[in-house]
């Protein structure tokens, strides 16, 4: 299985993915800068959490304005998977390749802790590592998590199955509506999520509860 | 040349924490009877063209393009 991480200025999270990636699949993933047009063929492409452009505009308003972000929604389009972890989310939605858009937290605070997730959606090529209902720890660290999206959007997601991943347990910690945490597109291969399931992969980060995201997408089994 | 200014604000119905804080803050101050404090994005922008129409859709393009995300914002465009 091939991968590659996205590498663009101002993101910080691209080490911590590559050597999830690395360890899980047993492969290293290729790196893609900001100004490539021309993807080589991989079955995942990941763009990671950070700060891209400093996020001045908008979270990941400049990014998803990108070159590489053209190129990145023509591989979505044939069905390569894409996956955007935080600042990645922030990307893909301003991207359009996800619905709705993330907002600065109710608490205006950054956030950075441990928070539990449901695991709604099991039934997805990034979830099937998982069972419908888990619930997970995983790590979140942002500003801008706060998701919203329009009456008719929220009801269709919810309807669709698109909601993977909600926070659980009362430990939503950005004011998220319906305490989503994840969303994944109507054709199912583009996920968008806030928590870092890539710091939760082995024993040295005190749990692997992340690993079954990557060993879904990555169709290995999970050690 | 012409002088533009575009406008970004949240459209109505979305959440606005930070308009919230700003709102407790000046009641802080002691400015009473303040409400409903929606924050937003002010873009002053000089566009090398005397063509009115083509500088207002051009402006038009940049805001659906760039400038505000129409998911969550409003935007209006004046010239000078």
């Amino acid at each position: 299985m091939k991968s590659a991480v996205v590498q663009l200025p101002g993101l910080n999270r691209d080490r911590d993915m590559i050597a999830a990636i690395t360890k899980i699949s047993g492969q290293a993933p290729i790196t893609i800068w900001q100004t490539e047009t021309d993807i080589p063929d991989v079955d995942l492409i990941v763009i990671p959490g950070g700060f891209s452009y400093g996020d001045y505009l908008r979270c990941g308003a400049i990014a998803a304005r990108m070159p590489v972000m053209q190129a990145i929604k023509a591989k979505a389009e044939a069905g390569v998977k894409v996956l955007g972890v935080c600042n990645g989310f922030q990307i893909l939605v301003e991207a359009g390749l996800l619905p709705g858009a993330l907002m600065r937290n109710a608490s205006l605070k950054f956030v950075c802790k441990e928070i539990k997730l449901e695991v709604v959606n099991a039934d997805t090529d990034f979830t099937r590592a998982y069972g419908k209902g888990q619930i997970i720890r995983c790590p979140v660290a942002h500003h801008d998590g706060n998701y919203f999206a329009d009456d008719e959007t929220l009801k269709a997601i919810e309807g669709n199955g698109q909601v993977l991943f909600r926070y659980a347990e009362g430990t939503n910690p950005n004011g998220s509506m319906n305490d989503i945490a994840g969303v994944m597109n109507t054709r199912g291969n583009v996920l968008g999520m806030m928590p870092h399931p890539e710091n939760l992969i082995e024993a040295a980060h005190g749990g692997a509860d992340g690993r079954g995201l990557f060993a879904s997408a990555l169709e290995v089994i999970a050690a | 040349m012409i002088n533009a200014r575009v406008t970004v604000t949240l459209k109505n119905g979305v959440l606005d924490p930070q308009g919230k804080a700003i709102e407790g803050a000046l009641g802080a101050l002691g400015f009473d009877g303040i409400g409903h404090i929606r924050q937003g994005k002010v873009f002053d922008l000089q566009i090398e063209t005397e063509d009115r129409a083509k500088a207002e859709a051009d402006l038009k393009a940049m805001c659906e393009k760039l400038l505000a995300n129409t998911v969550i914002e409003n935007y209006t465009i004046s010239l000078a």
